[in-house]
């Protein structure tokens, strides 16, 4: 072999291995340059003053309602700046997205892969794909606009923006996730254990519920977790239709502001190294930790999943 | 003889009725799916449509964004979307040819196991070495994994403290008078940088499935015939994965070019009279103007028909997108088999 293919192959194999270790070096650096302009609240005493996790999480002062004890006011004169109307806020975002996503995912992806008829089927795949292709800014302008005025004729809301409106936004964009995943693992359940059940006298329905979707549950549960991990981190649905109010209430009709919304709506303004500038980007970090648990636990499910039922299920 | 009792499993019609009851409800969340994303598409094509028209396409916005066009914004999103595609898609191509060429295709355990039973052989060293490449493809692929999970606003933050704070000052301090900046401030660059880590995951999870698709057949063939690695690798695997590498990086493009949250702190401008003319310029852009039209209106109803032009020329943008990869996909699958 001659000189100058084997220095080439040598290059490219050097240029390649770079390549393998890009995805790693950047999620080291994301977590560490978000990370990083969180530490003044552990170490700078001006920043320190104002933003420290005291004051993120404990009760601020006396008031007579929970809105009144933890209030986000970042740039006022006296800065408040507890996390939790606004953690409040996205655990309901979160919920109703959930609520709404996961029955309808499931249901559909159990529908799909164990009754529908193949033409059926060919319908719904590039469906759920168009649906999962709308950016999440068409989302949460639709929600604003549209479905926010909906809902209200509808139901009478006090608040046009609320938990239910931006969290049913939030869960169309959900549904695509939850139906993939659980439809994949659906169809990687071998075809010998619904014979089995059928030969035993079940019902097409009994099999589906009982042997079928038992089977799939590890699917079932990374498609949930995995949800969950976009539903905590979307942005731009839950700052057009939430209403971008962080009250400190537990009731799914007032207005919310969630981690993201807030990050999105604030960080354009604020000053680069104040307390509410580390404040952000605690958040941040607090999202990145989140989401990073949530899809090691959902991607490892999959995989053990995957070995198990002895073939790819992506 | 004593009557057998009938098992309970026996189809009775009173079971038959109460399935097919169940399974209407199950295939209802499949219609409550297609409703939706008709409701959403109708009304942005009923409202939208109309709004579309030679001037809007082809005009900047007047009267503090109240009228005129978004001319600006298509342009700005183009040239984000190729840039972050020139970034994108030849390192996402490089790490999957990397994951699935040169790391063992035996996998971690099997890898390792073979490792720990070879005391004492020759060739020790060699399965050592490839139980250990055999661990940093796994941690790569987790990584990956994890990356496609990470909020798109994270990556917005870690643009501005990366990209923006750390990369843009430090060139600035080297090449730029004391207190200039201009490197150092959100431009077309760092959005599109910012969006090229996003789009990553797609592009190397799609061109791993491609790669997956030639068959090893082809680059033993080709390895015995005298090629080397590289060789194989430009003439045969990537050849044969071309169109499944390009789906998957179309598919990727559409997703960041309607991704808003990455591009708000990096670049993304609210209103600029003029084009960006260099990669140092901020820009408009499609669906950050949706955001600015829908919240920061100061007359809702009067800019509803420039909002409702504006979601239709992105999302036809995205899909038309989408569609590309998709025929491309359905085109190669159906040449497959």
């Amino acid at each position: 072999m001659n000189r100058g293919r084997r220095i080439v192959n040598a290059l490219m194999t050097g240029v390649f291995s770079v390549a393998g270790w890009v995805a790693i070096v950047f999620i080291f650096l994301i977590f560490l340059f978000t990370f990083k302009e969180t530490v003044p609240i552990f170490t700078d005493p001006e920043v320190k003053e104002e933003a420290n996790l005291h004051k993120f999480f404990a009760e601020q002062e006396k008031g007579e309602t929970v809105s009144d004890r933890y209030i986000w006011q970042p740039t006022s004169d006296r800065p408040k700046v507890s996390l939790w109307p606004i953690i409040l806020g996205t655990l309901k975002a979160t919920f109703v997205g959930l609520l709404f996503a996961c029955p309808v995912g499931v249901a559909a992806a159990v529908f799909s892969s164990e009754f529908a008829p193949a033409k059926l089927r060919e319908v719904i795949k590039p469906v759920i794909e168009l649906l999962a292709g709308i950016p999440s800014v068409v989302m949460g302008f639709f929600a604003l606009i549209v479905l926010a005025t909906w809902l209200q004729d509808a139901f009478g809301f006090t608040y046009r923006l609320n938990a239910i409106n931006a969290g049913l936004a939030l869960g169309f964009a959900l549904v695509p996730i939850v139906y993939t995943i659980s439809e994949d693992g659906l169809s990687a359940v071998p075809r010998s254990y619904r014979e089995a059940a059928y030969a035993l006298g079940a019902s097409r329905l009994q099999t589906a519920l009982s042997v079928v979707l038992p089977a799939a549950a590890p699917a079932v549960f990374a498609s949930f977790v995995l949800a969950f991990g976009r539903a905590i981190g979307e942005t731009m649905i839950l700052l057009m239709a939430g209403g971008n109010a962080a009250l400190t209430s537990f009731s799914l009709l007032d207005p919310l502001r969630t981690l993201s919304a807030t990050i999105a709506a604030e960080m354009g303004e604020v000053v680069v190294g104040s307390a509410h500038y580390s404040a952000l980007f605690f958040m941040g970090t607090l999202l990145f930790v989140i989401t990073f648990i949530s899809n090691t636990i959902g991607t490892w499910v999959i995989h053990g999943m995957q070995r198990r039922m002895g073939g790819s299920a992506s | 003889m004593t009557a057998m009792p009938a098992p309970a499993t026996m189809t009775s019609p009173n079971r038959r009725i109460g399935d097919k009851v169940a399974v209407g409800l199950l295939g209802m969340s499949v219609v409550l799916i297609i409703a939706i994303l008709v409701v959403i598409l109708g009304n942005v094509a009923f409202h939208g449509i109309g709004a579309v028209t030679w001037e809007f396409i082809t005009k900047p916005p007047r009267d503090g964004l109240m009228a005129g066009g978004i001319m600006p914004a298509i342009v700005g999103t183009a040239a984000l979307v190729i840039l972050m595609s020139i970034a994108a898609v030849p390192l996402g191509v490089a790490t999957a040819i990397y994951l699935h060429e040169y790391t063992p295709a035996e996998g971690l355990s099997l890898a390792w196991k073979r490792f720990r039973v070879s005391k004492g052989r020759p060739g020790r060293r060699r399965l050592f070495f490839r139980a250990m490449s055999a661990l940093l493809a796994t941690i790569t692929r987790s990584a990956v994994a994890n990356l496609a999970g990470v909020p798109s606003i994270v990556f917005g933050l870690f643009g501005l403290g990366f990209f923006i704070q750390f990369i843009g000052r430090s060139i600035d301090r080297a090449t730029q008078p004391p207190g200039e900046v201009l490197w150092g401030q959100g431009s077309l660059l760092w959005a599109a940088c910012t969006l090229a880590l996003l789009t990553l995951p797609t592009v190397i999870v799609a061109t791993e499935e491609a790669l997956r698709t030639v068959p090893q057949d082809l680059r033993e063939a080709s390895l015995a015939l005298g090629a080397t690695q590289w060789e194989t690798i430009r003439r045969v695997v990537l050849p044969g994965s071309l169109s499944g590498i390009m789906t998957g990086a179309i598919l990727g493009i559409s997703r960041g070019a309607g991704e808003v949250a990455p591009i708000l702190f990096t670049g993304a401008a609210y209103y600029l009279p003029f084009l960006p003319g260099d990669v140092t310029d901020q820009f408009m852009h499609l669906g950050y103007h949706v955001l600015i039209l829908s919240t920061q209106s100061p007359d809702v109803e009067a800019t509803k028909p420039l909002l409702y032009g504006t979601v239709f020329v992105l999302l036809a943008l995205t899909f038309l997108l989408n569609l590309a990869g998709v025929i491309i996909r359905s085109r190669t699958r159906s040449r497959a088999r």
